[in-house]
């Protein structure tokens, strides 16, 4: 896309008036079209918010219902795995602002190494979770028909766990209960996955149109826009982390 | 403020966006660290202190709602309000009626 300027021909007043030609008519300025825009997006990550609002707060009344076994069930999840995706997140969210500049600065190389860069980063993100999932599915940690209690009621069968935690055997009625667990932590870091999929479709339509040339003719709307729900991705991760994997470490 | 002012676009420096970096992965060493800490019941609470600031970081600089016109403020102000009011109410109401009987 180019910025040239359209050049229209309003026949009521009889004068001339110059706008580029990614301004849509209903717009009086760019800049009415820039601030209607970024208020759509927002509305929308609002909307999101309340949607993982919902999945926290279960998370955090069945935390304290069923509270020694969401511990022990916590103490499957590894910290090392869990850390090292927060900071793949947020250098991913580092590299998308950084994008936004490179667009401003109308800087195409830039713009389309720091896409791409984010699109890497975010594939390492998804990767890292594979290898926890299959554990989990390992592990018979997955709820549904397969789920076992096993390392719950009786720790001494999961030895790397039992090591690390020394955690004392849950009766089976609290046992069970560790599914709930698990149940929250796969909606909760299932839907930030599906979120993370949808943002890296998009990234790789926006990379070639970045090689294009496009986004750095003054028209970055998108890329901006786009920016915005990439970083809500990471704040959701931000909260997931510490409330999924860090909490429970020492009760 | 004057309309023009409204629109004007402000460009975030590389700088800027270099040191929330620094901020968020030493706010995310520190949660780390923090865990390995036996601190009872402030454990969860220090924990999501440190969340909110990070995400606050990343809401006023990286999505730019420091720079952004009053309306996006605004809304992510209400937004962000009519959120823990939601979250708050709920919370409140379980843990004042039923607690205990389940």
């Amino acid at each position: 896309m180019s910025d040239s300027t359209v050049i229209t021909y309003d026949a009521q007043a009889g004068e001339e008036h110059e706008h580029p030609s990614y301004q849509r008519h209903h717009f009086e300025t760019i800049g009415q079209q820039n601030d209607a825009t970024n208020f759509a997006m927002w509305l929308f990550l609002l909307t999101e918010i309340m949607f993982f609002g919902g999945l926290f707060t279960a998370y955090l009344i069945y935390r304290n219902w069923y509270y020694p076994a969401f511990v022990a069930a916590s103490h499957q999840l590894d910290i090392f795995w869990g850390g090292l995706n927060t900071l793949l997140l947020i250098t991913s969210s580092f590299t998308m602002a950084m994008g936004v500049w490179s667009a401003e600065m109308r800087k195409q190389g830039a713009l389309v190494l720091c896409l791409t860069l984010t699109f890497v980063l975010g594939l390492g993100f998804l990767g890292i979770k594979t290898i926890e999932y299959r554990e989990k599915f390992e592990k018979h940690h997955v709820p549904g028909l397969h789920y076992s209690v096993q390392s719950f009621t009786n720790p001494a069968s999961d030895p790397e766990i039992e090591r690390e935690y020394r955690d004392k055997p849950l009766p089976p009625d609290m046992a069970t209960h560790t599914e709930l667990y698990f149940f929250l932590y796969f909606a909760m870091t299932g839907m930030h996955a599906l979120h993370m999929i949808i943002g890296i479709c998009i990234l790789g339509f926006m990379i070639v149109r970045a090689r294009a040339g496009a986004y750095t003719g003054g028209h970055l709307a998108f890329v901006e826009n786009f920016g915005l729900y990439w970083h809500f991705v990471d704040i959701v991760w931000i909260f997931l982390f510490p409330l999924l994997y860090l909490i429970s470490r020492h009760q | 403020m004057s309309e023009h002012s409204e629109h004007e676009h402000h460009i975030v420096s590389p700088k800027t966006y270099l040191a929330i970096l620094t901020a968020l992965l030493a706010g995310t060493a520190l949660t780390i660290a923090a865990s390995y800490v036996d601190m009872g019941p402030l454990n969860p609470i220090i924990a999501l202190a440190i969340a909110c600031t990070k995400a606050v970081l990343v809401i006023l600089f990286f999505m730019h709602v420091k720079y952004s016109t009053k309306l996006t403020k605004l809304t992510v102000g209400a937004g962000v309000f009519t959120f823990l009011i939601l979250v708050g109410m709920t919370l409140a109401d379980y843990f004042t009626r039923a607690w205990g009987r389940w």
